[in-house]
């Protein structure tokens, strides 16, 4: 139940800010400040998801297997490569160490 | 144009390169077309990540293609599993899903100019409001080719998303433990890889490096899927703060006049 309010809440709020930008009258939104704190926000809210879901097995650190697939993604992403495979890369090498290792 | 829209820059500049060879601003209908389904299709491959990052965290496979279907933003989508996997409670999920959808006023903002579309058709058209659409619309010369582009890509990369998230979900299901096969590092993969390009200037940077320190130091302390949007305000705390320097070294050349 609590996973459908949580996918009710955000199929909300998500279509009503695209429908926000569709709607509101030009230079509403538009403050210096506000724009930038729109182009900030993902930055935050990326690198903190980046870091917690690499390094948090629920509320406790941890370095594993992850860590070394994040590092290949990451190598991968320097050559411009397409999405899929930095993901896939990165998925490949957590695979493979957790193989090696167990 | 670049500076807004970061996440695909590379397609953006690749679609404005396709363009130059055109004459006077005008541009064949089938090269938009070409340029969307480029996008459309590559991205809408990526469902698949999603599909099997969804399963892995628990969801079902009604739930997970619940969430392609209305949802349809990738990184709030994969936010939100990510944080229900965690054990986050449901308000607390949500709100840094939503957060990460908040760009998409801002691209709308943008496309309404362009596309002016008569105020009924609106809300259809707002699902699609997502970077890879807008990248896409906001790179062509003419509204005629601005429709166009929104159109096929959204189509094409709704169409695309919502398939291969059932198929990942599925694939996933099938395999069983997704962990074994390295499948969860998917999630934080994709949020490294949207990230990238978003780091460019100093001010990026001290972001990102403060919200990871905020997001994992806080983890042991608060509860489930609250660190994350503690970290959020790395935002509007580093913004604060270069605005306070901006206005002090303003004074200083004030008083050197003096």
């Amino acid at each position: 139940m609590n996973i459908w309010i949580a996918i009710g809440v955000t199929a909300v709020g998500c279509y009503a800010v695209k429908l926000i930008g569709l709607l509101v009258p030009e230079g509403v939104l538009e403050r210096p400040f506000v724009r930038r704190l729109s182009a900030l926000l993902p930055v935050a809210l990326l690198a903190a998801l980046t870091a917690q879901q690499t390094f948090a097995d629920g509320r406790a650190l941890v370095l594993d297997a992850k860590a070394a697939g994040l590092a290949a993604a990451a190598l991968v992403l320097m050559t411009r490569a397409p999405f899929l495979i930095v993901v896939g890369a990165a998925v490949v090498v957590t695979a493979g160490v957790r193989a090696m290792a167990g | 144009m670049r500076a807004r829209f970061p996440i695909v820059r590379g397609v953006a500049e690749q679609t404005a390169s396709a363009e130059t060879s055109g004459n006077s601003g005008e541009k064949p209908d089938a090269a938009v077309v070409r340029d969307a389904l480029g996008v459309g299709v590559a991205v809408g491959l990526s469902g698949f990540a999603f599909g099997v990052t969804s399963a892995g965290s628990g969801l079902t496979l009604l739930q997970t293609c619940a969430l392609s279907l209305l949802v349809f933003t990738g990184a709030s989508q994969f936010a939100l599993v990510g944080a229900l996997a965690a054990g986050g409670n449901p308000f607390t999920a949500a709100a840094g899903a939503f957060f990460l959808g908040v760009r998409n006023a801002f691209y709308g903002l943008r496309l309404s100019q362009l596309l002016a579309l008569p105020r009924a058709v609106r809300p259809f058209a707002a699902q699609w409001v997502i970077d890879e659409t807008a990248a896409v619309a906001l790179a062509q010369p003419t509204r005629r080719a601005v429709r166009v582009g929104f159109a096929v890509t959204g189509l094409s990369l709704y169409a695309l998303w919502n398939l291969t998230t059932l198929l990942g979900a599925v694939g996933a299901e099938a395999i069983g433990d997704t962990e074994a096969w390295g499948l969860d590092a998917a999630g934080p993969a994709v949020f490294l890889a949207l990230l990238a390009p978003m780091l460019r200037s100093a001010i990026d940077r001290v972001v990102a490096g403060l919200a990871v320190v905020l997001g994992l130091g806080l983890l042991p302390v608060l509860p489930a899927g609250v660190p994350v949007l503690v970290a959020a305000l790395a935002a509007p705390v580093v913004l604060w703060a270069q605005g306070r320097r901006g206005a002090a070294a303003d004074d200083d050349v004030r008083g050197t006049e003096r």
